[in-house]
């Protein structure tokens, strides 16, 4: 019984010293609830804003960051949890925010290119050299090949994957349903595991090495092959994908209560600005600002992309369609 | 009020007011508003919704899962408990010690690590792997996951009860010419039963509700290796509140009624111990 006190005085002095630097407070603070892949993104950008804020008003501000699947994420907003600004993977997301009144209705038409600051698209991560040869959405669905994807309930990531690959076998077989339903329940028979957010498929494909190809978010994918693991991973584009367009916005209900309207207002501004701009694309979002765009052209490969009312008409209806309970995608699993 | 009603022991009052109000705060009351969520939910779409082929196959996998992870556990943890208590050697202390340790680790770490292990390129996976056993990602790898987390329970349970057992009732049995698996199964285990079975029913609880280390080396599919409480959380996250509270109103009466049977079956278990 001495073992146990010998263990637990250890772990009870990790967890408070973990746990001290939480409990500082600034002036104002700015929690921005987000989903899964945009961490390295946001710790950066956070740090230029707080920066650009201190300059221009002299406040100081803190910003705190949450990151998990965007529907999770969503969720909690809608439970209280106490959110000033919200980036999440798809407005899908946020329209569930604002059924709640937490959001005005109108928050897409608040902020230029529909309250994405950003976009991005799905692509292929495959292991160094292509060992399966995998060129397109056709080769997912190839039997033997292990596809990594997210579980699209859970995941915003997950849910562009599918419905890029369904786009794709619309355009390529003339708008069949049945073929891009095909293609699609192939690729999905060839998944082994389904992870809840971006993150942690990226983590069973790179580091737990599962898998022989990754469907991630374009920034996942070349974060992966630049930073985390030069060498051992290949980008692979496919000849169409989506495009993904992450929304931001501010929760009017929890900003008009704190009284952070104002910063939180700016906070997502700052993310339009050449500074901002410039972030986003050296964490491999696609900017719009041209003269980024130009700055970065190199690093972006031409892609082919759609977009999601094209094709789908709006997200409430793919949504409706495709993920709702006893959806296509239910019917993927339950026909097996 | 007279001395006769009041009973022996002071304080019954109190006490049992305590009792009731620290339940109802921790237990009852928040049990309670899974009812009330559900009011909102037709019979007909709630019996949809708990008996779809899909939640079917979580309660399932949920249930065989922790049956199948308790009765490793009561197995092995008997014979642990037997080691630990009746032998001498040395770094038992540290043994026993480690026994405790699937209580203070955070299940998710338990349950990367364990995954890392049991993947098809991990230290313990890629023997089995040669071998056709497939660990992680499959219900197998959740089998897995829940003997971690259950083990101590057995262990603990049985530990107490042979530290009490006379080594003196043995021996007298071996000089009347008792076999040692004779001692074993007619003395040692009747003794053991009640307190391996309360173990089992522990374990095998936790095993019921475990969430953390499961997730991620479930492989999480549909129809196949997703346990309940995961089904519960992908429910939540589609906003579907009503079903996420159905599913777990299902899950929580069976397991509620297995616990009571299980309960029910150990006291007989231990009557007969105790006359036979």
């Amino acid at each position: 019984m001495q073992i146990r006190q010998w263990i637990s005085i250890p772990i009870a002095f990790l967890l408070a010293v973990c746990g001290a630097p939480l409990a500082g407070a600034a002036d104002i603070s700015l929690l921005n609830v987000s989903y899964d892949p945009t961490r390295e993104l946001y710790q950066e950008f956070n740090a230029a804003f707080v920066q650009y804020w201190k300059d221009s008003t002299g406040q100081a501000v803190k910003i705190q960051q949450s990151h998990g699947g965007a529907g999770r994420q969503a969720r909690a907003v809608m439970d209280g949890l106490e959110a000033d600004v919200v980036t999440l993977a798809l407005a899908y997301d946020i329209d569930a925010i604002a059924g709640t009144g937490f959001i005005a209705r109108n928050w897409q038409s608040r902020l230029p290119h529909n309250s994405a600051p950003y976009t991005s698209t799905m692509v292929f991560l495959v292991r160094k050299g292509n060992p399966k040869n995998i060129r397109d959405w056709d080769d997912l669905a190839r039997p033997g090949i292990e596809v990594i994807t997210p579980n699209p309930k859970t995941s915003g990531g997950a849910r562009w994957n599918y419905l890029a690959a369904w786009g794709y076998a619309l355009s390529k077989h003339g708008g069949d349903e049945t073929q891009a339903r095909e293609l699609v329940t192939r690729i999905y028979r060839n998944v082994p595991v389904l992870d809840t957010g971006a993150r942690g498929s990226t983590i069973t494909f790179v580091e737990r090495s599962i898998g022989d190809v990754l469907i991630a978010w374009e920034n996942e994918a070349m974060l992966v092959v630049s930073r985390l693991k030069p060498g051992d991973f290949e980008i692979v584009v496919p000849s169409l994908s989506i495009l993904a367009e992450p929304p931001v916005t501010v929760v009017d209900r929890v900003v008009e209560r704190r009284g952070t309207r104002a910063v939180a207002q700016a906070y997502l501004e700052y993310l339009y600005s050449p500074e901002g701009q410039a972030l986003a694309a050296k964490h491999y979002y696609r900017p719009h600002l041209a003269s980024v765009v130009a700055e970065y052209a190199q690093q972006f490969p031409e892609v082919k992309r759609f977009t999601i009312d094209e094709v789908f008409g709006s997200w409430a209806k793919a949504q409706r369609t495709h993920f709702a309970s006893g959806g296509i995608f239910d019917q993927i699993y339950l026909d097996r | 009020m007279s001395d006769r009603q009041r009973g022996v022991l002071p304080g019954f009052g109190l006490s049992m007011g305590f009792t009731l109000s620290y339940l109802g705060l921790l237990v009852l009351i928040p049990l309670g508003t899974l009812f009330l969520k559900m009011a909102a939910m037709s019979w007909s779409h709630f019996v949809e919704v708990v008996l779809s082929p899909r939640a079917l196959a979580a309660y399932r996998l949920s249930f065989g899962a922790a049956l199948s992870a308790a009765t490793i556990n009561a197995v092995c943890g008997l014979l642990l408990a037997w080691v630990l208590e009746r032998y001498y050697f040395p770094g038992k202390r540290l043994i026993d010690g480690l026994i405790d340790l699937p209580f203070a680790l955070p299940t998710a770490v338990a349950g990367i690590a364990l995954t890392t292990m049991y993947a098809g390129n991990g230290w313990v996976g890629q023997h089995l792997a040669s071998l056709g056993i497939k660990v992680s990602y499959t219900p197998l790898g959740v089998v897995v996951a829940l003997t971690f987390v259950g083990l101590p329970f057995v262990v603990r349970t049985v530990q107490p009860v042979l530290r009490d057992l006379p080594v003196a009732v043995e021996e007298a049995a071996a000089s009347m010419g008792a076999g040692r698996l004779q001692i074993f199964f007619r003395l040692i285990l009747p003794e053991l039963l009640p307190a391996a079975v309360t173990g089992f029913t522990l374990a095998f609880a936790r095993g019921l509700g475990e969430y953390g280390s499961v997730i991620f080396i479930a492989g999480n599919m549909p129809m196949r290796s997703e346990i309940t409480p995961l089904l519960i959380m992908i429910k939540l996250e589609e906003y579907d509140y009503a079903g996420a509270t159905a599913i777990a109103l299902v899950f929580l009466v069976a397991s509620f009624a297995t616990l009571l049977f299980i309960n029910a079956l150990s006291l007989r278990v231990g009557a007969r111990a105790r006359t036979g």
